[in-house]
């Protein structure tokens, strides 16, 4: 996984709340059995049309945000499945941040696995950020994450809450499996003590 | 000891490993996998040449590519890329040695409803699939729920979770029931008066007399829909309905294990005074049977109301609203009974079990649906599809025009061939009325089993009570 330290990055404006995983890559995308690629599908049903010719005024089209690493979207982004692949979606396309004032609680998590950093503000710095985004490519936003602040293009700053381990995962790149196989013999003790209490399980 | 809610009791009995920061690791007892998000999982696994830690506690059964229709074996009815996934999972599963489910297998089916039905499911039990509706499985008061593909692996890998305890909501429905009232519309309603956001960073437990009174199958249909209101998961605290339902079910405990497993379930209650973060009270006897209008199962109201004017939303919700109607080609102030329907879908882990198909039959009985309407029941599982011949529920289904499919997702999420074109508009049983979710501009009108079956008779949405 790759590390997450600072960006600085072209934010894309997505104010519609409730964007499921559904709009973020669509069920015909899942049957992949590798992680990358679905960069292409990121949002399909509303980037493309059914022949496949791009939507115009989709914000992801527009040629101020093809490179857009960051979103700024309405709130409970990522509610629906289970799916990995949105995260893994919006990282192939290049997001590396994504900023609401809600997220859908397995697709935040989900996001930390693959070093997209998922940052919850105050609906009124979603809003800032959101008019600052819609400038275009000029207006570029900056996030600090060990500082854990997001600075407008216009020098305003908002510090955001992470869990410290979350962080400290994130910032170093680190491979949670690893870290937790580490911690081995405390399964094994568990494992055996619950036999024991719960011999059925 | 100071007094713990259900889900403190199941959480500090499965804490394996506690950090300084209060991040835990969560011993799992029971990881279900199916072929849509494991491959990416199990390669993992191969990459970094690591095993399954506990192949016995984890169950795999593909459900989501499937197709429904007879002949299924032969690979020709699949696309390349879903004959790909469900062999990756045929393969993953044999070399990694856990317990599974092929297509061919009559117990096949949905994996949250084989889960409970092989006995796998039982209460006080940690829970974990690459799935949102996880969630099921806490109506036999287990802590269930749904996790992604880099979780499943670390899962398979470690046999625990990296979790940090979410917060206590307690939902209560009081009273009674009005009939032609049932769980779908209490989920729905409950989604309706919190919001899909609602639920966010809680765990909730359903309880009040109207869940009590409530079937395990019921009970599942509530707690299916818990990640619909946000929630990580949703349960129902065991009683003697859940002691019933596991007894003598293949994988549950026996003889002496089963008594001393019942011992312990007995503890397995909130305690009177225990903490609620949030709570929650709706009235049994003010719910009504419910559709949704919109694109997000909040979008909640009772058969009898009107498509709403989105000017009447505040904030994000009107551009939300908006988008909806349009998209859902309804107009404001329509009335709901008016909606013509097309398509009726009757399945998915929500409302794929027998009950669910006894009280769509109970409408269907003598009568036909509406011509040119389209209209499939497919049950959850084989076993509940072979419960239904026998019961003579197929045979009324097949009177009445419906298709009699066989198990799986189906069009819940047209991830197989059984889908909605553009602009077609379904009653469905399942569980999201995403845009696109049963097929490409499709259209989805949430509802219990018993509204599907009347919108198939008369081909618009319909209060049932009128029916009955
Ligand atoms: S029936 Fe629908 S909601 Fe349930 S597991 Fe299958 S796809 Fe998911």
């Amino acid at each position: 996984m790759d590390k997450f330290e600072k960006l600085s990055g072209i934010a894309a404006p997505m104010p519609l709340v409730n964007i499921d995983t559904d709009m973020i890559i669509p069920k015909q995308f899942l049957k992949t059995i590798q992680r990358s690629g679905l960069g292409k599908n990121l949002f399909d049903e509303m980037r493309f049309d059914r022949e496949g010719k791009e939507i115009a005024d989709f914000v992801l089209n527009k040629p101020q945000y093809r490179e857009a690493q960051i979103l700024v979207a309405g709130d409970n982004f990522g509610c629906g499945s289970s799916r990995e692949h949105a995260p893994w979606a919006l990282l192939d396309f290049g997001i590396r941040s994504v900023i609401s004032n809600s997220f859908a609680d397995i697709f935040y998590n989900n996001c930390f696995k693959n070093g997209i950093l998922p940052i919850v503000l105050p609906q009124e710095a979603v809003d800032v950020l959101m008019k600052d985004a819609e400038k275009g490519s000029n207006a570029r936003i900056e996030i600090d994450l060990e500082n854990q602040v997001v600075t407008s293009s216009d020098g305003e700053t908002f510090s955001f809450e992470i869990d410290a381990f979350k962080k400290h995962c994130l910032l170093n790149g680190l491979d949670d499996i690893g870290l937790t196989m580490e911690k081995g013999s405390a399964i094994d003790a568990f494992e055996a003590k619950a036999a024991a209490a719960r011999p059925w399980v | 000891m100071s007094p713990k809610t259900l889900y403190d009791k199941i959480w500090d009995t499965h804490v394996a490993h506690e950090s300084e920061d209060g991040t835990c690791l969560l011993y799992i007892d029971r990881h279900l996998v199916h072929e849509v998000t494991s491959p990416q999982a199990f390669e993992g696994l191969r990459m970094t040449g690591r095993k399954v830690r506990a192949p016995e506690k984890t169950i795999a059964v593909p459900d989501h590519n499937v197709p429904t229709t007879h002949g299924r074996e032969n690979p020709d009815q699949m696309t390349e890329d879903s004959r790909i996934q469900v062999a990756a999972l045929d393969k993953n599963a044999k070399d990694f040695g856990i317990h599974y489910y092929p297509v061919s297998d009559i117990r096949q089916g949905i994996v949250h409803i084989v889960g409970p039905e092989q006995g796998w499911t039982l209460p006080g039990m940690t829970v974990v699939c690459g799935d949102s509706h996880t969630a099921t499985h806490g109506a036999f008061g287990a802590l269930a729920h749904g996790i992604g593909t880099s979780e499943v692996e670390h899962v398979l890998a470690t046999q625990t979770l990296i979790q940090k305890k979410s917060k206590n909501m307690k939902v209560e429905i009081t009273g009674k029931l009005k009939p032609g009232v049932t769980a779908k519309d209490i989920t729905l309603a409950v989604i309706g008066a919190t919001g899909t956001a609602g639920g966010t960073g809680y765990v909730i437990e359903y309880c009040g007399e109207a869940i009590r009174d409530l079937s395990m199958e019921g009970r599942m249909t509530v707690c299916n829909m818990a990640i619909e209101g946000g929630a990580r998961a949703g349960l129902i605290a065991p009683d003697e309905k859940t002691y019933e339902y596991v007894k003598g079910r293949p994988h549950a405990p026996k003889g002496e294990q089963f008594e001393a497993a019942l011992a312990w379930w007995k503890t397995l209650f909130s305690d009177d005074d225990a903490h609620w973060d949030k709570v929650i009270t709706l009235k049994g006897e003010e719910i009504q049977p419910v559709v949704t209008w919109g694109t997000s199962p909040e979008d909640v109201l009772p058969i009898t109301a009107t498509v709403p004017n989105p000017e009447d939303f505040k904030g994000g919700k009107v551009e939300a609203a908006k988008r909806s109607i349009e998209y859902m080609g309804l107009t404001p102030g329509q009335k709901l009974t008016d909606i013509k329907i097309d398509t009726v879908f009757i399945g998915s882990c929500t409302n794929g079990r027998i009950e669910d198909l006894r009280a769509a039959a109970d409408i269907v009985k003598g009568k036909k649906i509406k011509d040119g309407m389209r209209a499939m029941v497919v049950p959850g599982s084989g076993l509940v599809r072979k419960q239904a011949e026998e019961e003579g529920l197929a045979q009324i289904f097949k009177d009445a025009g419906f298709e009699w499919r066989l198990a799986g997702c189906s069009m819940c999420l047209a991830m197989n061939p059984d889908q909605l074109a553009p602009g077609e508009r379904c009653a469905s049983t399942s569980n999201r009325n995403f845009e696109g979710r049963q097929g490409y501009k499709g259209r989805t009108h949430l509802v219990s089993p018993a509204m599907a079956a009347a919108a198939a008779i008369t081909g618009h949405l319909t209060d049932v009570r009128e029916m009955m």
